[in-house]
């Protein structure tokens, strides 16, 4: 066994360091502040090709492995929250219609994604329909060659500027994925603004009234739309929270090592108050703790192992768990000055408390672990093999 | 027993082998309806999908989509015969 990165891996995370601390991170507390992601940083982010991250040369990709697509979440998710979602939401639409579009739609759709002109969009999500997804009450129905949507979807990220969106609608109680191009008759977008945190997503509500759209624009098959194609792409998307998530919790150790070397109290530097220190462990173990789950999820993916859709649940519930915790102490550590814009502590608080919500909650992933655990665990008769295996993997 | 009896029996024994972890206490027949046993949700499609496309060097795409692919042991065998003849000829 061996943990480590490849060369390739380490110059990849450096560029992705550099672009971030130069591009991203000195404007992400205005981004928050005016809840907008500006369209020169998305060309920026474009022309670098992580857009096109997970998706294969042939495709117009850079057909990036599955470490470093993580460490690029993980530095941009360090840097700010609302463009690490941008990549999520569009590499899930763009790893999706790779792995279930047909051939016609990977031709069209696949290098525009790759390549940025087309900024893809997921929308599950509905007004009454957060956790409970199988119940979307967004209809379609054929008519003719077209499909005909009805319904609205909430909470749609970067829905104000995405030019095609993958929607799930129930057809004849068949959930199932369609292709909905911006400029659909029958498709308003709404913006939402004034969320707490992940502010710069740019949030849109979709409604459909009588939207058609082609009939070829089925993604999938009629019935696989929520088990299949909705689930591979928040599988990725969890992949992209949890590494995001570990980019949050580092950002918050980084300025609070650097705020507690700076002021002092009591006439000395906070870091060489204990309890301040205690905090400080805290921060370094479970950000470690929650990189290695990480690196763990993205091996089994590299791999294409089937444990690693629950090794990402773990991975993504352990790391936004985290970085709410670290975020909570970080705002601790800078006092009423970590309460402030000035510093970019209270930003990371807001935008950890989301990722303990969106692509899975919180909740959610308690009642999928556990379910694994009984699975797992309860499949062997001896009770002593039991233990030893829980031994063997704590 | 011929050589592909011999093979199919080994495909058989893998596919019972991994449904096993969610059909626990039941012994698993080759035409068994798995979703009429109720415990299919979508965390365990999509290992599913991931398994044999590890295990057996196929790729489950859009084409692949229909219920009666997946529906037993029988039906993923038949599956996976026709993929990975299909990867032979290529």
């Amino acid at each position: 066994m061996k943990i480590e990165l490849t060369t390739q891996q380490k110059d990849a995370q450096s560029e992705f360091r550099v672009f971030v601390n130069s591009e991203v991170m000195p404007y992400a507390n205005l981004y928050d502040q005016e809840e907008r992601t500006p369209t020169k940083l998305i060309e920026k982010i474009a022309e670098r090709g992580y857009l096109s991250a997970v998706l294969p040369k042939e495709s117009g990709g850079i057909g990036m492995d599955m470490i470093t697509y993580g460490l690029l979440n993980e530095e941009i998710g360090r840097g700010c929250s609302s463009v690490r979602s941008l990549l999520t939401v569009h590499c899930m639409v763009a790893h999706a219609l790779c792995k279930w579009g047909n051939k016609s739609q990977k031709e069209y759709w696949l290098p525009k994604l790759a390549s940025g002109k087309v900024i893809g969009a997921f929308a599950l999500s509905e007004p009454n329909v957060g956790s409970d997804a199988k119940s979307i009450e967004t209809t379609a129905a054929l008519s003719g060659d077209s499909y005909v949507l009805n319904g609205q979807k909430k909470w749609i990220t970067y829905g104000q500027i995405a030019d095609v969106f993958l929607v799930f609608a129930q057809c004849s109680g068949k959930p199932s994925a369609f292709l909905v191009e911006k400029n659909s008759p029958g498709l308003s977008i709404l913006p939402i603004s004034g969320m707490l945190g992940v502010r710069a997503s740019m949030l849109a509500e979709l409604h459909f009234r009588d939207c058609r759209i082609p009939q070829e624009n089925l993604v999938g098959r009629l019935g696989f739309g929520f088990s299949y194609v909705a689930s591979s792409a928040l599988d990725y998307g969890r992949y992209s929270v949890a590494w995001g998530s570990v980019g949050i919790a580092q950002a918050c150790l980084e300025a609070c090592i650097q705020y507690t070397n700076q002021r002092k109290q009591f006439g000395v530097y906070l870091r060489e108050h204990q309890l301040i220190r205690q905090m400080i462990t805290e921060m370094i173990a479970n950000v470690k703790a929650a990189r290695l789950l990480c690196y763990q999820a993205g091996y089994l993916k590299e791999v294409g192992d089937p444990s690693s859709i629950i090794e990402t649940s773990i991975a993504k519930y352990f790391a936004s768990t985290t970085a709410t915790k670290v975020a909570n102490d970080a705002v601790q550590i800078h006092g009423a000055n970590g309460c402030t814009s000035e510093y970019s502590v209270a930003r990371y608080l807001r935008d950890a408390k989301i990722m303990e919500i969106i692509e899975g909650s919180t909740q959610i992933q308690q009642l999928t672990i556990a379910d694994y655990g009984y699975q797992e665990y309860m499949s062997q008769s001896d009770t002593a093999v039991i233990s030893q295996n829980l031994l063997a993997r704590t | 027993m011929t050589k592909s009896d011999t093979h199919m029996k080994e495909i058989q024994a893998e596919i019972k082998e991994f449904l096993s972890k969610f059909f626990r206490h039941h012994d698993l027949q080759l035409d068994e309806d798995i979703f009429a046993l109720g415990f299919v949700n979508s965390m365990f499609a999509m290992q599913l999908v991931l398994f044999i496309e590890q295990e057996f060097q196929i790729t489950i795409d859009n084409e692949d989509l229909e219920f009666d692919n997946f529906r037993s042991i029988n039906s993923m065998n038949r599956l996976i015969e026709r993929k990975t003849a299909l990867v032979a000829q290529k």
